[in-house]
């Protein structure tokens, strides 16, 4: 189905499953254990073996040899196989940094063997028998030396823009701006590690993994082993969070699969976790310079935004200036991003990528600004809103409800009672409260589904579409269930698996409006095919109550389908709607601080998100992933920072104890307010992405909330309490 | 994780001569931080003795009006403890500031005061580590080192005891009780059981080998407020960056035992005759020999400022 014009009324606005607040399909089986996640897939007459992989102990240089003698010796072990020994392979077209084979070492923990043993345990411990030989050469570590180094990406990354005359007007501007802040390296931490069982079976693969993208694993699996992608069969059916860390091919595939053909058994591998954050992706620190002229009456100007970021060679910039681009109005404005080579391990999307530390710099500079012109900061955010892309401001956005956002917001959360910096206190506590808006744009990506009716009237959808704990099975249950006109029971969903159509996966808050649509495609095809097969005009065809209905004339959808049961397929194509409109998510963020006054401490007492982005497929699916994103916005804000060895070259605090993400003890009432919208320019569905919505801009808010407690403004991310104590009220 | 033979002790006698026998021995009570440190190959026993069934979990009344505490109670059941929430509380809240509720259902008593430095840099064994690997280095000196000793350090080592247990157990004076490996007892004051690093940060306390902890005894209670404060990144399961154990008296004088600035529990008796001048004073001299690194010099300024909000909430 090509989506080229905007969506009129069609089967899923009767709203009956769509939209409804529906538990997990799925959820019984994951509270039961019974999802079986990449590393738990057994098969009882199956004897797998174990394979415990190696990481270079360098960030970068070459392996002159390696010694596996021991290794091959010690109790259990069934093979050994080194990146010497594989020799350089084709890179998947998704990486940056090659995964395995060949002498070179690009970063820290880069996978250089596997060892495969007849358990975990001795695995693991035959690992540490591997002895290497490396030629250590000098690399560049430290983002703020390179700097000056970074080049201009190239151009499909559209690294500047620029409209108007920023310099002539920001320098004419009567009230100015002009600061740096930073973000750091993050990790995405997510509870499952990256996890694969290879299983062969003459020259064809199985693999059993933890994917966010099935199509472009295969493609990417399929180049690195020399296969032909035909002989690959993923799946992937249960992730335990990805957050961008499992959307491109990662070691653990690679190596199991290796692994397995030298064993001649199936192997499991799975990265052990203070393997993660170095071998695996990352979110790229940050470097950006935020100038901001207004009139004095609060109107915007000139806006610039620029943003550094580092990189192994042949890899891409944070595209942190993003939002800059779109959030608000102002006539002269110019973006800029340059990229540093970095030698750290590869960097790349995180949930959010661009957008979350993007506005974690840029709207901070908005409260300042916002402080500076002595205006309250919703007012000077409403004051500047736009409704047409401020580039080309021919182009309207299909939606943009900002401005209700930030006004639903204040009212609810009480934003009228906020004081000046430093003002409020509740014992030892220094109280704040603080607002960013939020902004993510929607994507889209081509996704299609397999919708089979069988002659019991149960409708099973296939698609390779992932849930990465997101709620996809049940909101493509939903779209199935609406469009056939059947309760939610009489749909099945099978998910993530590459003989199933080519979806649009998990990421890029895309996955939820995009895999439906696809869904919504496929069931069009069915519902036609049902028609045709009962003669009935396709036009007039009403499918409710798990009948089938034209005119007079009802038929039980179990009875339309037969013995030999119906298909539909169909594929989600999109034409210019995102070109002639600029199709975007917004939200504010309201959040309630208090800093000890003694020790610095910053801990959250309340959050409010108010949330635009077009239909709400399921309100409590939805709920979850904008809680889950504060959370996450909590730890950005507060305590996550990968911390760089500037001498050797690696992330030091590579496991979960020394990379602090928040605990329940972190977290209080969390609310979310989902505004009415839908969005005909959007898709079918008229949805659009929540996931990363609910990320974006939280760690700002958090700022500018303990700004206010405290008065003390901090532009380096994490605000830990080493940058407070400095400037908190005496107490000795 | 290597190979290792193991054996379930039957007595304490027997347990230290084992030990003392075979120098590649350890004892394990609740392995919360062996195992760990085994999978790694950071420790790398051959031989494990399983001291469990040793009787040693009882907690009792000392005659001179104290408590002894059995080396293989568990931290949970020590923090719950009637007498232990009555009479030392300082005990029972560092006790709950510490790890998770299933860790201090595991954890014993004895393993907490022997659990090792949570330094990044000795818990990755591609990176030299002194403490690890005597004599290939330190390096926390010169990377990143926020979260690590300011005060008793050496050229050889900037890591800090990460128990919390320990600050309160110092503050509280307590004894540490053991059986050599020839069966003989010795008493051990908690000041002296742990060490600075020096030149040998491998070596933490003053145990002999195959020395078996048997017990901590608590004095009789002094009364005084009890406060025990963490300071951390996150609110939960985290290491302090700045811990501070108090026992302050109603004449504001008082007892101070500080947490994640050094290698062992911190605590200068002649800092603890300046309360009554104030904290900074206190704090200068507990502190007088800091030398932090350029990324923990805060702690410097935090310890200060923890301990006037104990001494202010001590008053309150």
């Amino acid at each position: 189905m090509q989506f080229d014009t905007p969506a009129t009324t069609n089967p899923i606005d009767r709203l009956k499953v769509v939209g409804q607040p529906i538990h997990r399909i799925d959820g019984q089986l994951k509270t039961t254990g019974r999802a079986m996640y990449a590393y738990e897939w057994n098969d009882p007459n199956v004897s797998y073996a174990y394979g415990y992989p190696v990481g270079a102990a360098i960030a970068k240089g070459r392996i002159k040899s390696m010694d596996v003698s021991d290794a091959k010796k010690a109790p259990g072990v069934l093979a050994v196989v080194t990146t010497l020994d594989v020799g350089e392979l084709k890179k998947g077209n998704f990486n940056t940094a090659k995964l395995f084979g060949g002498d070179e070492v690009q970063h820290y923990h880069q996978a250089i063997a596997v060892v495969v043993a007849e358990t975990f345990e001795q695995a693991r411990a035959a690992a540490a028998l591997v002895r290497v030989d490396y030629a250590e050469e000098k690399g560049v570590f430290d983002l703020g030396k390179a700097m000056d180094t970074a080049v201009k990406p190239e151009e499909s990354q559209e690294p500047d823009t620029a409209v108007g005359d920023f310099d002539v007007a920001f320098t004419s501007a009567p009230v100015t701006l002009d600061e740096t802040y930073t973000t750091p390296d993050q990790s995405h931490c997510m509870m499952e590690p990256h996890a694969s069982i290879a299983a062969w079976n003459g020259d064809e693969l199985t693999v059993w993994t933890s994917s966010q993208m099935i199509d472009w694993w295969r493609s990417d699996l399929a180049t690195t082993l020399g296969i032909d992608k035909e002989k690959l069969h993923l799946m992937s059916p249960f992730i335990g969070g990805g957050f961008g860390g499992k959307l491109f091919l990662r070691a653990d595939a690679v190596l199991a699969a290796f692994g397995a053909k030298e064993a001649g058994r199936p192997v499991k591998v799975a990265l052990p976790r203070p393997l993660m954050p170095n071998n695996t992706t990352h979110r790229p620190a940050t470097i950006q310079r935020v100038r901001i002229g207004a009139d004095r009456d609060g109107r915007i100007t000139a806006i610039a935004h620029q943003s550094w970021s580092g990189d192994l060679p042949g890899g891409g910039p944070e595209t942190a200036v993003n939002q800059t681009r779109l959030l608000y109005a102002g006539a002269n404005r110019m973006t800029a991003m340059r990229l540093a080579a970095l030698d750290l391990p590869e960097g790349n999307a995180m949930r959010a990528p661009g957008e979350a530390p993007g506005l974690m710099a840029l709207e901070i500079a908005i409260d300042e600004m916002a402080e500076k012109l002595g205006m309250d900061p919703v007012q000077f955010r409403i004051l500047n809103d736009t409704q047409v892309d401020p580039e080309n401001p021919e182009r309207p956005f299909s939606q943009r409800n900002l401005i209700g956002c930030l006004e639903v917001g204040a009212e609810r959360f009480g934003w009228n009672q906020r004081r000046g910096p430093g003002s409020r206190r509740d014992g030892n506590w220094l109280i704040g409260v603080g607002v960013a808006a939020a902004f993510r744009n929607n994507l889209l990506v081509p996704s299609g589904a397999r919708v089979r009716l069988d002659r019991e009237g149960i409708v099973t959808v296939e698609t390779d579409m992932t849930d990465i704990g997101t709620g996809s099975y049940t909101i493509i249950a939903q779209t199935a269930a609406e469009m056939l006109g059947l309760p939610i029971e009489k749909v099945a969903v099978q998910l993530g698996d590459s003989r199933f159509p080519v979806s649009a996966g998990s990421g890029g808050q895309f996955g939820g409006n995009c895999s439906t649509a696809g869904v919504y495609a496929a069931c069009v095809k069915l519902r036609e095919a049902v028609a045709q097969k009962l003669g009935f005009n396709s036009d007039d065809v009403v499918f409710e109550n798990g009948q089938v209905r034209s005119g007079n004339r009802a038929v039980l959808l179990a009875e339309a389908a037969g013995s030999d049961g119906l298909v539909g397929e169909d594929t989600i194509e999109w034409g210019d709607l995102s070109k002639t409109h600029q199709q975007s998510t917004f939200g504010a963020h309201f959040v309630e601080v208090g800093v000890d006054v003694a020790t610095g401490e910053s801990r959250i007492r309340r959050m409010l998100a108010v949330c635009a982005a077009g239909r709400i497929l399921n309100p409590i699916t939805a709920r979850s992933q904008v809680i889950g994103a504060m959370t996450m916005g909590v730890g950005g804000a507060l305590y996550e920072e990968l911390a760089v060895d500037t001498r050797s070259g690696f992330f030091v605090n590579h496991d979960l104890a020394g990379y602090e993400v928040p605990v329940h003890a972190d977290i209080p009432r969390q609310e979310v307010i989902f505004m009415e919208e839908t969005d005909p320019m959007s898709s079918p569905m008229k949805a659009k992405g929540v996931g990363e919505l609910g990320l974006c801009g939280v760690s700002a808010a958090i700022a500018n909330a303990i700004y206010n407690a405290t008065g003390i403004r901090v532009r380096r991310y994490p605000i830990t309490l080493d940058k407070l104590i400095g400037g908190l009220p005496d107490v000795a | 994780m290597r190979a290792f033979t193991y054996e379930r002790a039957s007595s304490v006698e027997a347990a230290a001569k084992a030990a003392a026998s075979n120098p590649e021995a350890k004892f394990i009570a609740g392995g919360t931080n062996l195992l760990d440190l085994m999978k790694l190959e950071i420790e790398t026993p051959t031989h494990l003795i399983d001291v469990n069934d040793l009787g040693l979990d009882k907690i009792e009344p000392t005659q001179e009006g104290g408590l002894r505490i059995g080396a293989l109670v568990r931290n949970t059941d020590l923090a719950a403890h009637k007498t232990v929430r009555r009479d030392y509380g300082l005990l029972s809240r560092a006790l709950l500031a510490g790890a998770s509720g299933q860790l201090r259902n595991k954890a014993s008593t004895a393993g907490n005061l022997l659990q090792r430095t949570r330094c990044p840099y000795f818990y990755d064994t591609n990176q030299p580590c002194n403490k690890r690997q005597p004599g290939s280095g330190c390096s926390a000196i010169g990377g990143f080192s926020r979260q690590h000793a300011v005060v008793g350090t050496s050229e050889a080592c900037i890591a800090t005891n990460p128990s919390d247990m320990a600050i309160a157990m110092r503050a509280l004076d307590a004894v540490v009780e053991t059986v050599k490996g020839d069966g003989s007892r010795r008493a051990i004051p908690i000041a002296d059981f742990h060490r600075l690093p020096g030149d040998t940060p491998y070596i933490e306390t003053v145990l002999e080998a195959g020395e078996i902890i048997t017990a901590v005894v608590l004095p009789p209670p002094i009364g005084g407020r009890q406060i025990y404060r963490k300071v951390r990144d996150r609110a939960s399961y985290a290491f302090a960056l700045v811990s501070v154990g108090a026992v302050i008296q109603p004449n504001g004088t008082g007892r101070i035992a500080v947490g994640g600035v050094a290698h062992k529990p911190w605590r200068v008796e002649a800092a603890e005759a300046e309360l009554p001048t104030g904290v900074r004073a206190a704090t200068g001299v507990l502190l007088a020999d800091a030398r932090p690194t350029e990324q923990n010099r805060f702690k410097v300024e935090l310890v200060e400022r923890t301990l006037a909000a104990v001494i202010s909430e001590a008053r309150g």
